[in-house]
């Protein structure tokens, strides 16, 4: 951490959830004392125990808002914040705690809990853009860490980071992985989830899950048709999209189309 | 300042651990009457939430829960899934399983060493403060983590959520020759961890010992890691499947962790030391000799040279990360066919913070009925109060401040992973 007075600011906040995007930070270990030797890394609790106080100039804000404390406090550091970034499905989409979103809480709480009466919690999992204005947006789950690193340098001498919206699809052919759906008839999520993994599943064989959530503009119809030529079920089709991302509007449309015109019966 | 001999001691939010909780220490006079750790985590209910998916799902799912540790997710969830399926998996598979286990300690034990733990016995707030009087140490932990994340990277295809992991195995299995590379940084890699032994074994430990019973897996044979069967010290041992007969857990007020006990015996701690106490005679040779050489005993009951059992196993799992790629054949197939069964199925594996133990039920098309993960950090919380409860009392000439780090410090000799627990710190010493 430097002390510079002159340096840019770096707060890292944490909501709901697994800690994977900010430690998409300390993992990038070829870079990390080179960022901390041009921003004051101000406010980083998985880092640090020394806390300054804000405003900041830059936030990083990791985890979806779950408590009526967390609505509060996400206001807190919004206002203390000259830029809000957020990282990560759960901040973007509420995360796959979200799927609470579809379901009873009081029910998911008791499932938990013995004694469901010591818990608070929201009947819902929302992202950081339903509750305060957000300047950023890192999709993701785990966000990916050339992203991050692109952000903070971008920010850093105050232009705009270089975040591509296309299709997983995109950066399959740049990386020059077979297509799983052509080669294999493997179920994959890549023609509607946006692109920042750089295509890692595809190269592993595996159709794409869909955590980095939806492109900018996915084609839910076409999708859905593809889907269902590799034989998946609609159960398995609105499963599939009600993971990572479930609440991220584009997935939960998707999840609907998908059910699409009445099919022949027994064809689930 | 602090010579009131009523007080309070609060961290309000506990720095330098996964995840969020708090500590609140009340003093009256010379007693200590109360201490708490509070785990404020939010509870993301994953044991509500996977219900109704499919059985193939909890391995990434799971995942989730820590980004840390999230191999030892998706491999205690691949024990219990393919336990109920009645499926086992090829030892080539299994090799590699452990090979990608190996890099996950190996980058979650340099992380708390380097960047959580050793700023602790340094005086330095975190690591990044450490870095500008000694970067030459800073680098080398950096280096030794980026090694373990090339094991996790390139068999899981990224480090934080691996993709490559299936229930029955891989989807894709690695050449030989992909391999090979990984072998000679991890040789370099090898001599920073015993640079990191001989380095952290000079820290000043405080003179403290438990008498917690200590609990792990255990591989005749081979350091458990993922596979096993569970033991204590005080000689209790079963099998997985029984692990419920014997762990209790509980619901605490002040936590969304509940907190774990054994049936009819009491606080336990699980972790590196309870691994090392129970399985050190199956280190390797050099591990072993570096234990040796950094006065790690027979067994290891101080909680705060718990960062020197974690040095010693990251050497382990360097040393043992290479003999997987020397003696490693592809295996015929990436994975085995794993169909659904109604059934119940249990799996256990060490985390690098301790046994992490699940539990499903599935029906006869593979839909999961019921899920139930005990993590690390809950079977930890009572132990962890009890270890602030004596170590606050024998230091209660200490200012606040000085007592709330040392606390502090006590909290994170136990690596909580707080988001694992919900499924830290935040510290209050209330002085009255
Ligand atoms: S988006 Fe995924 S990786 Fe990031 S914090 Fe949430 S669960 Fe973890
Ligand atoms: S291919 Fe899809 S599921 Fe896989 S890492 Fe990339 S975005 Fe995530």
């Amino acid at each position: 951490m430097g002390t510079d007075a002159a340096m840019p600011t770096l707060a890292v906040w944490k909501f709901a959830s697994c800690d994977g995007c900010q430690l998409s930070l300390l993992d990038c270990e070829d870079e990390l004392l080179a960022v901390a030797d041009r921003v004051r890394i101000a406010h980083f609790l998985e880092a640090s125990r020394q806390v300054e106080p804000g405003p900041y100039d830059v936030s990083l804000v990791e985890g979806s808002i779950t408590t009526a404390d967390d609505v509060a406090r996400i206001h807190r550091v919004r206002e203390m914040s000259r830029t809000l970034v957020t990282i990560g499905a759960c901040a973007t989409a509420g995360g796959v705690q979200a799927l609470r979103n579809f379901a009873d809480v009081d029910e998911f709480r008791s499932v938990v809990y013995a004694r469901p009466e010591y818990v608070s919690t929201l009947a819902t999992s929302t992202p950081i853009a339903a509750h305060v204005d957000v300047d950023y947006e890192l999709h993701g789950c785990p966000i990916d860490r050339r992203q991050l690193l692109e952000v903070i340098t971008a920010l850093l001498v105050g232009r705009r980071p270089n975040i591509p919206a296309h299709s997983v699809c995109f950066e399959c052919k740049q990386r020059g992985n077979v297509c799983v759906v052509v080669a294999h008839g493997t179920p994959c999520l890549g023609p509607v989830t946006h692109a920042g993994c750089g295509a890692i599943c595809p190269a592993y064989q595996r159709g794409c899950y869909g955590c980095f959530g939806p492109m900018e503009t996915p084609n839910g119809t076409a999708q859905a048709g593809l889907l269902r030529a590799t034989g998946m079920s609609e159960a398995d089709m609105v499963r599939a999209y009600r993971t990572y991302n479930a609440g991220a509007p584009a997935f939960i449309e998707l999840s609907r189309i998908t059910v699409g015109p009445p099919q022949p019966e027994g064809s689930t | 300042m602090t010579h009131r001999s009523d007080r309070t001691l609060d961290v309000r939010a506990l720095a330098r651990v996964e995840g969020e909780g708090a500590m609140h220490v009340r003093v009256r006079g010379d007693a200590v009457e109360e201490v708490r750790l509070d785990i404020y985590e939010p509870p993301r209910f994953f044991e509500a939430l996977l219900r109704g998916r499919r059985y193939t799902e909890p391995p990434d799912i799971t995942a989730r829960i820590c980004g840390i540790c999230p191999v030892a997710y998706q491999m205690s969830a691949c024990a219990a899934i393919e336990d109920a399926c009645a499926v086992t998996v090829e030892p080539g598979v299994a090799a590699l399983r452990r090979l990608l286990y190996c890099g996950e300690w190996i980058e979650s034990h340099t992380l708390h060493i380097y960047l959580l733990h050793a700023p602790d016995f340094l005086g330095y707030p975190s690591a990044l403060e450490l870095a500008k009087d000694r970067r030459d140490v800073v680098e080398r932990g950096l280096a030794l983590k980026k090694a373990g994340n090339e094991i996790v990277e390139l068999l899981g295809g990224r480090a934080i959520h691996p993709v490559n992991v299936r229930v029955g195995g891989f989807y894709r299995t690695p050449a030989r020759r992909e391999l090979a590379p990984l072998r000679e940084k991890l040789r370099t890699a090898l001599d920073q961890a015993l640079e990191t032994v001989r380095w952290v074994a000079g820290f000043d430990f405080p003179d403290f010992h438990h008498d917690h019973e200590m609990l792990a897996l255990v591989t005749p044979g081979q350091y458990a890691v993922e596979s096993g069967g569970v033991a204590t010290t005080a000689g209790l041992a079963f099998a997985v499947q029984r692990f419920e007969d014997h762990v209790i857990e509980e619901h605490v007020p002040h936590s969304t962790a509940l907190h774990a006990r054994l049936a009819g015996r009491g606080n336990y701690v699980v972790g590196p030391t309870a691994r090392y106490t129970l399985n050190r005679q199956w280190l390797s040779p050099l591990a072993l000799e570096a234990a040796d050489a950094a006065g790690l005993g027979a067994d290891c009951r101080n909680p705060y040279r718990s960062i020197l059992v974690r040095a010693v196993e990251t050497v382990f799992a360097l040393d043992e990360a290479i003999r997987l790629i020397e003696q490693y054949e592809p295996p015929a197939r990436p994975f085995v066919e794993v169909p659904p069964r109604e059934a119940i199925g249990y799996g256990a594996t060490e985390a690098p913070r301790g046994i992490l133990f699940h539990r499903y039920g599935l029906d006869a098309d593979g839909l999961i009925t019921s899920a139930r993960i005990v993590p690390p950090t809950s079977q930890n919380q009572a132990g962890i109060e009890d270890d602030l409860r004596r170590f606050v009392g024998s230091r209660l000439h200490l200012d606040d401040e000085r007592l709330t780090w040392q606390c502090e410090q006590a909290i994170r000799n136990y690596d909580p992973c707080i988001s694992c627990s919900t499924h830290f710190l935040d510290l209050t010493v209330e002085r009255r």
